[in-house]
């Protein structure tokens, strides 16, 4: 038993739990991204309410932590709390199934992500095919809670948000084919669909995907962006679920612990197609300028890039902590807040060892691309008004389909050619 | 029975084979029969996948052409169903009965 | 192993997949299982929605069951297209076309005794196939290579069955010209 667990830490396995047949490692990693995922969740509640009110020039929640800290934790005992309503002549056993589909399918995309080249639950071989296909189950459950709430507003908004994610998903297959393109341009000759072979395809070829054939990856990496925030229902595409238009849209009747699980289910897919865009065009889990900036001095400065990422979060805590308010009811918040950003420096201090920012180093990559992505999804909401339904499907259809087109038969024409 | 050889596969390709050929054959429901269909052809993609795994990747090819057949099928057997509701109100597939109305 | 070297040396840098596949029997009886039990809902559920979710049951133990057969990409295709595509098209139309009252009327119709007897001869007739024939099934079939299915497939799809894969996408194409005018309010 202590023989199977420890044979995966051997060094010179280079594979993933899954690839290895190690079930223990495999549970462990899928530990981790569910326990990971489920903490960007809620930082992402906290974050998103913040950043759109110092957009909108306003401070967001203050009250309940210091600076609102603990206003995502609050919102979730509420949610437990609230009373569980099922509308009256609504099909329970679908009203029930439906988001525990939409988590299936969202939470499933995570088995194939690849954290760094052995970092992963499993890589497959049809790796970037399961994620987009998993993805589309998402729509599945969106129908579903639509039609067992046996009213109008979610109907028509499942409609519509079903019809948006199907239109969407179109211009994301040809992104998504048009970047697997690239791989085959490699130096073994045969493109891949797994997403480690993606990332080691660019390594390979010395190029991000969206840097290479310019602008053609470029391009191609635009129309992912812009399929992916109407994939999710996210603003500026978010008709199915304004407030102004459709009371909330497809769950309008879910209240408390069902209504978090369809922001679990947002959220997670935000994260999910975030890490799709990361790992075809972006480059994975690789450091900037891997080949521009390569030899050992850059290789160091680089290194410390997360003990440092980690101690200015901490000084911008320490600032903070020095600027609250010098009342006696504020003590135990102040308190709080320093230990918070004791916690920063101490991660950045472990961060600092070599033998944990090798292992790290890829991960740490990979979610920090990732963090720049929520920050637009956040950015997008504060920044631009909302799409009328037809203009929507417009721009799916009649912009982004074409554009994908010319995208991919350019990048075939050049990569034959060069 | 503990190796799991062709032959299972085969046997749960023809029970999904007969449990379509009995929703075609019994059911009033015109999207219940279209479904059925489906069946069927799932598990003819069954059978295919089966054997392609002896003789060669052509079983599987032949399957992705099915699958495509399929789509095309239910997309088109779909919009007839919806210029049919819309003229007489029902989905029952024995009123399906006038050549030209 | 040697077709394990031959797979790393073809797919870029990384190490063979080399797995022995795990537990077979149970995760076959399982999603054979699931899979009749699904298609039997599909043909007795009153509810059609009901029998849709059946049959997205089923569509997901047929894609379990191709990765058991080593068919990874028909797999993936099958999520994608059945169950991604097809299955949601058929909720939007029973959606469209869901009357209260065809759900208190009778499910079967009038002739279900002469279905069920004709499904029954030729249930008969394939377990007399496979019982006489079964020396034709060989016993353990060899298991191919799981690294490379797509690159195969792709090579075939492009190769030998150029002409079927062009007049698949002509087809297509003329499905989704009928569906439009086949739904549409005014031509």
């Amino acid at each position: 038993m202590l023989n199977y667990i420890t044979s995966y830490l051997d060094k010179t396995v280079q594979t993933t739990p899954g690839q290895a047949g190690n079930l223990f490692w495999a549970l462990v990693y899928i530990l981790f991204v569910f326990g990971g995922v489920s903490l960007a969740v809620v930082g992402m509640n906290w974050l998103e309410r913040k950043i759109l009110a110092h957009m909108q020039i306003r401070l967001g929640p203050m009250r309940v932590g210091p600076h609102g800290l603990l206003q995502p934790i609050a919102d979730a005992i509420k949610l437990i709390l609230k009373e569980d309503i099922i509308p009256a002549n609504a099909d329970v056993a679908v009203f029930w199934l439906a988001p525990l589909i939409i988590l299936l399918a969202v939470f499933s995309v995570y088995c194939v992500v690849p954290f760094g080249p052995t970092h992963a639950i499993t890589d497959m071989n049809i790796g970037i095919l399961f994620m987009l296909g998993v993805s589309s189950l998402g729509v599945l459950g969106i129908v579903m809670a639509g039609w067992a709430s046996n009213s109008h507003y979610p109907l028509i908004g499942a409609l519509r948000s079903s019809a948006q994610m199907v239109s969407y998903e179109v211009a994301m297959g040809l992104a998504v084919v048009s970047a697997v393109l690239m791989t085959s341009l490699n130096p073994t000759g045969t493109g891949t669909l797994s997403m480690i072979g993606i990332v080691q395809a660019q390594y390979a070829q010395h190029v991000w995907f969206v840097f290479k054939f310019f602008p053609l990856g470029f391009i191609a990496f635009g129309v992912f962006a812009i399929a992916m925030v109407a994939e999710t229902n996210r603003a500026p595409f978010d008709l199915p679920e304004a407030e102004s238009e459709l009371t909330a849209g497809f769950h309008t009747e879910y209240s408390g612990l069902r209504w978090s699980l369809f922001m679990l289910g947002e959220y997670g897919a935000m994260i999910a197609v975030s890490s799709i865009a990361i790992t075809l065009w972006l480059g994975g889990w690789m450091r900037p300028f891997p080949n521009l900036l390569h030899g050992a001095a850059f290789d160091l400065a680089f290194s410390l890039f997360p003990a440092l990422t980690f101690f200015g979060l901490a000084a911008m805590t320490f600032y903070s902590t020095a600027h609250m308010p010098k009342h006696p009811f504020f003590r135990l918040q102040t308190l709080g807040l320093g230990a918070f950003g004791a916690l920063f420096a101490l991660i950045g201090f472990i961060l600092l060892i070599p033998q944990v920012f090798q292992r790290v180093q890829d991960i740490f990559w990979f979610i920090a691309k990732i963090a720049v992505f929520m920050y637009l999804f956040i950015w997008y909401r504060g920044t631009f008004p909302r799409y009328r339904f037809d203009q929507l499907m417009k721009v799916g259809w009649k912009v982004l389909l074409p554009v994908g087109l010319g995208v991919l038969v350019l990048t075939a024409i050049v990569g034959v050619m060069a | 029975m503990l190796p799991i050889t062709t032959l299972h596969f085969l046997v749960v390709a023809a029970a999904l084979f007969v449990l379509g050929v009995i929703g075609v054959l019994t059911r009033r429901n015109v999207v219940i029969v279209l479904m059925s269909i489906e069946l069927i052809l799932n598990a003819v993609n069954l059978n295919l996948v089966a054997f392609s795994r002896i003789w060669g990747l052509h079983g599987q090819v032949f399957a992705i052409f099915v699958i495509t057949d399929a789509a095309a099928e239910a997309a088109v057997g779909l919009g007839i169903l919806i210029a049919f509701f819309r003229n007489k109100e029902t989905v029952n597939i024995d009123e399906v009965d006038l050549l030209k109305w | 192993m040697i077709s394990s070297i031959i797979a790393a040396a073809l797919v870029q840098t990384r190490p063979p997949a080399d797995m022995q596949p795990v537990a077979t029997p149970f995760f076959f009886y399982m999603l054979s299982g699931l899979m009749i039990l699904g298609g039997l809902a599909v043909i007795t559920r009153k509810n059609p929605v009901h029998s849709a979710l059946a049959l997205i049951v089923t569509l997901l133990g047929q894609a379990g069951l191709y990765l058991m057969l080593y068919a990874p990409f028909v797999a993936g295709v099958q999520i994608i297209l059945y169950v991604g595509g097809i299955m949601v098209l058929f909720l939007f139309v029973i959606m469209l076309v869901n009357l209260e009252r065809t759900q208190q009327e009778k499910s079967f119709n009038k002739q279900w005794v002469i279905g069920f007897a004709a499904a029954a001869a030729l249930g008969v007739m394939f377990v007399s196939v496979y019982v006489k024939g079964r020396a034709l099934f060989p016993e353990l079939p060899v298991a191919p290579l799981e690294a490379e299915n797509t690159q195969r497939i792709g090579n075939m799809l492009y190769g030998n069955y150029m002409f079927a894969f062009e007049i698949a996408s002509l087809l297509l194409l003329v499905a989704i010209i009928g569906a439009v005018v086949m739904a549409k309010k005014r031509i």
